[in-house]
Order: structure tokens, then sequence, then C-alpha cells
């Protein structure tokens, strides 16, 4: 099956031009542009669904800001791929040296995690082609990763983000495919939330907890700019932020 | 109404009963409701899923759907919670909380659905078909039993919410909605399963439910969307699979269900 976004291994011209039907019909809706932070440089790519910037350049400086223009699949799936690469470098730090008061068995369910978000940065840099974003730099600082509650926090926290991520994203993609796709992620870190949060308080109501599921038995969608803003304490590169709804 | 579910077609009437539920809704219609992310009561809620116009018979059949399984789910939670000495009081406020959602759910979907609702079919949740004798007849004396088919119940709600989700796409307050219960289902199972001593998720297709293969079918995927993810990772296959919940049509969730739906004909 070829996908929309796999220009990396199509070389014929038809899904790029379905790519561009749709952000042009999508810009169409409205122009308006957030950008985040105050980086207003990129803000001439907001016409082109992949900004030549990033488009060529595969390695970036930790200083060098991306765009993230959600006027286009393309653009909700790079939204993903950093959350993944974000999620991924956290899990690669906590096991490549484990906190030693880590409790037996955390370890093994860590690594597994680990594996699982290197599996979803991995498999969306490739379906992405050139369309991705390139490898972004991560300031963990603030966690102490010699210590299991510091890390189990932070866990916790990225996996619910994670999810509260892809469950406002849907909405924002128009081919049912990548909502597909989306689906097919997003559970997977709802387990990982469900699992984080029994380690941290075990057989007890936390891990589908009230602060995060809401009276009508609703877990957390966030927009983009909600997201982004939490994990921007984490994210060194500059993120600009173009044509939400 | 009369009693019917959801393996039935979708009524004749219902364009009429939809276009007469939009009528009484009046000009609740016509306001705009802004996008936010924070929760919204129940009416709200039902009234921005009704901002777009009455919904198309798509949505109310695939809403339907989702009604049923979360009668199905919330039945089999108040029974067992309800059923002195089958869940452990370390393990109760788990159980509790599951029940609360499904619940929960069950009320979101009578509120967006309105006279559009199918009504609650009879369970029968030893998996008998109404004989009450079914495989699983222990399921609320025997405690191994009960949390085997919560596992199984919790793994193919998330396979269903996920199959259904390009169907509701528009209607974005309803997507929305529908991934915000998706996401629940897979907590509940991840824990579900962490209680029966597995990982929170789905390696290969593998399970040790007796006759539940049918949900965790095609869980053992390796290729995604046209790329064989074992060609572009080091991670190993075990865990590719379980990086990716797949998702199940609406007529093979039907199928795994219809033994526990009493008078339904897979």
């Amino acid at each position: 099956m070829t996908t929309p976004l796999q220009t990396h291994t199509d070389s014929g011209g038809n899904e790029g031009s379905r790519d561009r039907r749709d952000f042009l019909r999508m810009a169409g809706l409205g122009g308006l542009a957030l950008v985040l932070p105050a980086a207003l440089a990129n803000c001439a790519d907001s016409t082109s669904p992949m900004p030549p910037s990033t488009r060529l350049s595969r390695t970036i400086g930790p200083n060098d800001a991306v765009t993230l223009d959600f006027s286009s699949d393309i653009g909700v799936a790079n939204y993903a791929y950093a959350l993944e690469q974000l999620e991924a470098r956290f899990y690669n730090i906590v096991t490549d040296n484990p906190a030693s008061d880590l409790l037996a068995g955390e370890l093994a369910i860590l690594n597994d995690i680990r594996a699982h978000e290197s599996v979803h940065r991995d498999f969306l840099r490739v379906y992405l082609g050139a369309a991705a974003i390139p490898k972004l730099t991560f300031d963990f600082s603030s966690v102490d990763f010699t210590s299991r509650a510091s890390v189990l926090a932070t866990s916790r926290v990225f996996e619910d983000l994670g999810v509260a991520a892809y469950n406002g994203a849907g909405e924002l993609l128009t081919d049912p495919q990548n909502l597909l796709l989306a689906g097919k992620i997003v559970s997977v870190e709802a387990r990982h939330a469900a699992a984080i949060r029994d380690l941290i308080d075990p057989r007890s109501r936390f891990f589908a907890g009230d602060d995060v599921i809401d009276a009508n038995g609703l877990d957390r969608a966030f927009d983009p700019l909600t997201v982004l803003a939490a994990a921007d304490p984490y994210i060194v590169n500059p993120i600009n932020v173009v044509g939400l709804p | 109404m009369e009693n019917r579910n959801i393996l039935d077609t979708v009524d004749s009437d219902l364009a009429e009963r939809l276009l007469s539920r939009r009528a009484a809704l009046g000009s609740t219609l016509t306001a705009t409701f802004a996008l936010a992310s924070v929760p919204l009561g129940l009416a709200a809620l039902a009234r921005r899923a009704f901002a777009q116009g009455p919904l198309p018979a798509q949505i109310i059949n695939v809403l339907n759907f989702a009604l049923t399984l979360e009668y199905l789910e919330s039945e089999f939670y108040e029974t067992g919670v309800a059923t002195s000495g089958l869940i452990p009081v370390g393990e109760a406020d788990v159980f509790d909380q599951i029940r609360k959602h499904e619940s929960a759910h069950v009320a979101f979907l009578l509120s967006v659905l309105g006279a559009s609702a199918v009504s609650k079919p009879t369970f029968d949740f030893t998996a008998g078909n109404g004989s009450g004798t079914g495989p699983y007849a222990d399921v609320f004396s025997n405690y191994e039993t009960f949390k085997a088919v919560s596992q199984a119940f919790e793994d193919t709600g998330v396979r269903a919410y996920k199959g259904q989700a390009a169907n509701l796409m528009s209607n974005d307050a309803i997507l929305r909605a529908a991934l915000q219960i998706h996401s629940v289902e897979a907590r509940h199972a991840s824990e579900v399963r962490r209680l029966r001593g597995l990982d929170g998720w789905i390696t290969q297709a593998f399970n040790n439910i007796p006759g539940a293969d049918a949900v965790y079918a095609d869980e053992d995927a390796v290729r995604q969307f046209g790329i064989s993810v074992p060609g572009i990772t080091p991670v190993p296959r075990d865990e590719i699979t379980e990086a990716f919940d797949e998702p199940l049509s609406m007529g093979k969730v039907l199928a795994i269900v219809a033994p526990f739906i009493v008078g339904s004909n897979p």
C-alpha cells in the first residue's frame, strides 16, 4: 500500500500532488498562524507544506527552529514525530543507567516502553520520509535519573501528555489512514500511562485517575499549543506553530 | 421504541427521528461552540455534537455500536462489583473505577444519541447466548474468570473504537469524544492485563484466555501502511507488535460479543 506521506519511496508525483491539494484546501479555511515562541523567521514558509529549511536538512543545531504546520497531515505527523523523539530519548537515558532504587520488574517495563517509543519514532521518520523534521535536541536536566520517583513522575507526565496530544490531534487530520495510524499509537501510549501510574500507586484508581478522566469518562484531549507549552521545558529547539484552525 | 439491538440494521425511520430530534433541540443548534480542552458538561457535549446539524446515519450507527459495547461493559462491572466475595478488597478500587467509567460512557452516548439510541440488550456473561451455561459459566464466582472476561472486553473495546474512528471524521466533537473514550478503554485494558500478570501491552497475538483468539487476531502485524517495520528499526519483533494496536471491523467485534448478547444472530 502506498501512503500519502511516503514521499521517500514514492517517485511518482501522484501522492504528492494529493498532499498539495489537501494542503491548499485546508489553507483556504483560515490563515491563522500561531507562532511559539517568538521566532518569526520561518513564517514565510506557511504557504508550503514542507518548509525548505527543514526539507533538505536532516540535522540541525540545538538553537535552530523547527516549524510545525498543522494545516496539513504532514505537520500533524511531524508533531507526533517530535513527541515520539522526546519520549524515545527520555527512555533511552532512563534505561541506559537505571535508577538504583527501581523495584523488581520495573526496568523490564521501562525497557519495553523504550522499545515502543523507539518504534514509533523510527516508523514516523520513515513514514514522513523527506518531509520529516530533523532530529531535535532535548534538555532533561530537570529530571533526576538516579531517582525512581523522578523517573516515574516524568514518565507519567510524558505518557499522559502523549495520550492527550493524540486525542486532540485526531480532528486535525484529513486522511483516514493517518487517523488510523494515530489510533494505533495512542492506545499504546494509554497502556503505558496506566502501567506507569500503576507502578506509582499500585492497584488503586490512579491508573485512570480522576485527575485525567473526567466525569463523562473521557480522557484528556489537548490542542497542540497546550501540548507544546507543556513539552517546551524539555525541547531545546524553538518550535514554530502555524496553520492551526 | 421496541427492544432491538445493534445486530439489527439501522431503522428506515432513523432520518425521520433525527429530524424531529433536531426540531426538539431548537435554537441551541444555532449556537457555536468554541474548541476547548476543558471537560464539558454532558449537555454541552451533546449540543456540540449536534452543532453541525443532525447526525448522519453513519455516525448514528457507529455510536449505537459503541453504546452496545458500553452497555455490555457497564452491566458486567456493575454486576461484578455488586457480587460480594468476587473481587478481593485490594483490587476493588480498580474495578470500581472501571465500572464508573463504563457507566459514564453509557450516559454520554445516550445523551448524544437521544431518541436514536438502541435499547440495552439482555446479556449472558457466560457467553452462552442466553443459556447461562457458556464457557465462562463461573464468571461471577471465579475471580480469575471475571478478570479474563474483563480483559477480553477491554482489549476488544480498544480495537472497536479504533476501527470506527475514521467513520466519525465528519464530526470533530464526536470524533474527539470517541478518541477520549478509546484511550480510557486502553488504560483499563492495561490495568486488567497487569492484574492478570501480563504486560499492559499486547505481544504478537498472544493471549491466555480460552476462546478469545479472535480478540487478538492480527495483533501480530509488523507491516504498517506499506512499511515493513522490522526493516527500519533495530527493535525486536515482539516489541514492534506491542508498539501498534490494531483495529477490528464492526462485524468482527459483533461476532466476538454475540455469544454475550441474548437473542443475537451473529
